[in-house]
């Protein structure tokens, strides 16, 4: 028999999303755009600093280059929370964030024609 | 010798809006792998008169869900869909959703026509190129693109189609018509 389960999934969190931050909702990581891209620097390691256990998998994830988006989705936390995460990185120097391309009003002509025929093929 | 092209992954932003139960999730999930993305919003004085927190009072954030998902066209250039949530009490996420979006697609119910004037006011008014996709549910009546151009007060060069949201050819011709305005909206600004 398996022990008596006091919460499951359904009951949500048990520890409240903004624990993990300290309780801080804002940080350098608020501007990050959704589709920003976040790469784990090399060479740095991620034992440097006080690094909690969600923030050593956003860097193992972010291994290979990877959306704002992307990594909320993957460890399944909020985004409020995630920027609060990537922020503290950032300010660590553990992860590099590139603001997404076409925030210069749209991306070229190229990359939009290349988009469609990907589309079309899909 | 020509530029060559930027090796850098390239990531855009569509974002899928419209009423509540339109059909933006079906859209979402008929194209590409659908997502869960949780935003935990902080409730700041936007929320006061909207957001009822009588009894609640300690409570400083609430939880929305969007739907998210993801195309990757090749490797190195990926087109994230974003759901934005319906209802107007979520429009505070909407500047950041749509900040450096490459458009939007603004499905609309013949039902319910007047559920996606928001979402139009909105991108027409942040300069936004947008297209309306009419979901054909079963049981509404047909309607031409254009009566629903006309009954929108949509600008000319807004393109208007039907589309079935359950169907993934459907959906895919959907986003290559809004691609295809955005494209023509940006050559457009060039030639200015």
């Amino acid at each position: 028999m398996t022990e008596p389960q006091w919460l499951d999934e359904d009951a949500g969190p048990i520890v409240r999303p903004y624990a993990l931050t300290g309780g801080r909702t804002r940080s350098s990581g608020d501007d990050f755009d959704l589709i920003s891209i976040v790469t784990a620097v090399e060479g740095r390691r991620a034992d440097e600093g006080p690094l909690g256990p969600e923030q050593r998998r956003i860097l193992a994830i972010a291994r290979e280059p990877m959306s704002v988006a992307d990594i909320a989705s993957e460890i399944d936390l909020p985004l409020g929370v995630v920027r609060v995460l990537l922020g503290d990185l950032h300010d660590h120097e553990l992860i590099s964030v590139r603001p997404p391309a076409q925030v210069a009003p749209l991306p070229s002509e190229r990359i939009l024609k290349e988009v469609i025929n990907g589309l079309r093929a899909l | 010798m020509a530029y060559a092209p930027s090796e850098e992954p390239v990531a855009l932003k569509i974002l899928v809006a419209g009423g509540f139960g339109v059909g933006k999730t079906t859209l979402v999930g008929a194209i590409s792998e659908i997502r869960p993305l949780r935003t935990e919003e902080v409730l700041s004085d936007r929320g006061v008169g909207v957001d009822d927190v009588d009894g609640v009072e300690g409570k400083t954030t609430t939880t929305v869900a969007m739907d998210f998902g993801r195309i990757t066209i090749r490797e190195g250039l990926v087109v994230y869909l974003f759901g934005t949530p319906g209802q107007e009490r979520f429009w505070f996420m909407w500047d950041e959703l749509s900040y450096g979006a490459l458009g939007a697609v603004v499905l609309a119910d013949t039902r319910r026509l007047t559920d996606c004037f928001p979402s139009i006011d909105y991108f027409e008014q942040r300069g936004t190129p947008f297209i309306v996709a009419v979901n054909c549910f079963d049981d509404a009546d047909k309607h031409e693109p254009d009566d629903v151009r006309v009954a929108l007060d949509l600008d000319p060069d807004v393109p208007v189609l039907l589309c079935d949201v359950r169907r993934r050819a459907s959906a895919k011709v959907v986003l290559v018509t809004l691609v295809e305005h955005a494209l023509k909206t940006l050559t457009a600004a060039q030639r200015k």
